[in-house]
């Protein structure tokens, strides 16, 4: 068995690969000095599809693609991710890839906050126009990462139904292949809004929803300020915060097989965002949220002045699960076993934006 | 040939010229900058959108001398230019 992770970054994409989940062999970069904000690794086809978003800071943003793993990519002449002419928009960066039940529709969460889907297996990307057109829209503010759609939840079984998140703006659904959408933020706390209008129908600044594997209605969340779960597809939302050393953070992932088991890296706070007391620690519950557990073994136990962002973690397809993260300070760790070892995989490499793994 | 229209010359920088047949130079048809950019992405679509979002802007970090001056200090698109004139692309400061 190999595995592939790839490594999204402030200045390029690092790929590596490992036959044991411990020792892997790294190559980079690709796309130099550009901004890697997204993979996507499609592996509905016999020979796994990587989709990078590239982002240079002189010649704008696209999307590549690579049918050999990441040896050669290639992209078409006219932009593969654009707004219509009529939106008055330009794009400025692609944040998330998502593979629905259909073969060879894949969507992106764009920036500024929109939705597109692709039906060629990601070579070229229409704009989903019933949430571009929602009213809610001109009210959607950019958090600090710029106005983005960052993660896109299609529904595994139902193309009709598909969760978006976005910051600002919060968790939207449609239920009608993306016709209609709807807020679906209840219970949600903005920390930024004063007292009494804490609780807003939308607006909030969501960092990274996940779907736990057995049951797609069950969800889990983590805001600017509070992680919550939803039993019912995201229309309401209860703390399970409880348990955890702090309720700041970016990360949110699902196991991709067993119910229940969710990842997160928890920061101090908004004004504080660093791992408490400088610990580098993942932090994994069994039990959708009801206790959670420090991983630490083999890991930092202190002087770690570096924060995970929303996508730098990720889990991969193996039985036992590997988990794999990366730091603005440019280290990327890697669990073999769902987080209780962990082997750093990278050091020294500029900010990690993104991180995606599978077995190849 | 339209005697109206001006024939000008556009130096590509290195790391744009794989998406014009290589070429570092180009001659093309156009009495404005945004009318040479326009002649340009009709040869050569892929270089189109690195220089022009899809609203048409001018790419905030790539910089166009028009004999020798940028042009957001003269006309930005609207920049007329003199039959044999010279279009220089040229990167400018971003990244860190």
């Amino acid at each position: 068995m190999e595995t592939l992770l790839a490594i999204g970054t402030r200045k390029g994409l690092w790929l590596a690969r490992s036959r044991d989940r411990r020792r892997w062999e790294v190559s980079g970069p690709q796309f130099p000095v550009a901004d890697v904000k997204a993979i996507g690794i499609d592996t509905r086809r016999a020979t796994p599809r990587l989709s990078a978003s590239v982002l240079n800071s002189h010649f704008g943003p696209t999307v590549v693609t690579s049918d050999d793993l990441g040896a050669t990519w290639s992209e078409p002449d006219d932009a593969p991710v654009a707004f219509p002419g009529d939106t008055g928009a330009a794009l400025e960066g692609v944040w998330q890839f998502a593979y629905g039940p259909e073969p060879d529709v894949v969507y992106v969460g764009a920036e500024p906050s929109a939705l597109f889907r692709s039906d060629d297996g990601g070579r070229s990307y229409e704009l989903v126009r019933g949430l571009w057109e929602h009213p809610h829209r001109e009210h959607w503010e950019p958090g600090g990462g710029g106005k983005a759609l960052h993660t896109v939840l299609p529904h595994p079984h139902d193309a009709r139904r598909m969760s978006v998140a976005m910051s600002t703006g919060g968790v939207y659904r449609t239920e009608d292949g993306g016709a209609t959408w709807n807020p679906s933020n209840t219970g949600i706390r903005v920390e930024f809004m004063p007292e009494g209008q804490e609780f807003p129908e939308y607006g909030q600044c969501v960092h990274k929803v996940a779907v736990d594997p057995s049951d797609p209605d069950r969800q889990y969340l983590q805001n600017h300020g509070g992680v919550y779960r939803s039993e019912d597809g995201g229309a309401t939302w209860r703390s399970i915060a409880e348990g955890l050393p702090a309720d700041f953070g970016f990360p949110m992932v699902a196991h991709p097989r067993r119910p229940e088991v969710i990842y997160n890296f928890p920061l101090d706070s908004s004004m504080m965002r660093f791992p408490p007391a400088g610990r580098c620690r993942v932090y994994r519950s069994e039990d959708a949220g009801a206790m959670w557990t420090g991983l630490s073994k083999g890991l930092p136990e202190g002087g770690f002045w570096s924060a995970v962002m929303r996508d730098s973690m990720c889990a991969d397809d193996a039985d036992p699960a590997g988990v794999y993260f990366g730091s603005r300070s440019g280290e990327v760790w890697a669990s073999p076993d769902e987080g209780e070892t962990w082997n750093q995989v990278a050091a020294h490499l500029p900010d990690v934006f993104c991180v995606r793994a599978a077995v190849i | 040939m339209d005697a109206a229209v001006s024939t000008v010359s556009v130096g590509l920088p290195s790391v744009l010229r794989g998406l014009a047949e290589g070429n570092s130079r180009v001659e093309v048809a156009g009495s404005t900058l945004g009318a040479v950019l326009d002649a340009l992405a009709e040869r050569y679509p892929g270089l189109e959108r690195r220089l022009r979002d899809e609203r048409g802007g001018l790419r905030r970090y790539v910089n166009f001398y028009v004999d020798g001056e940028e042009c957001r200090r003269l006309d930005g698109p609207a920049t007329p230019l003199r039959d044999g004139a010279e279009v220089v692309v040229i990167p400018s400061v971003a990244g860190g």
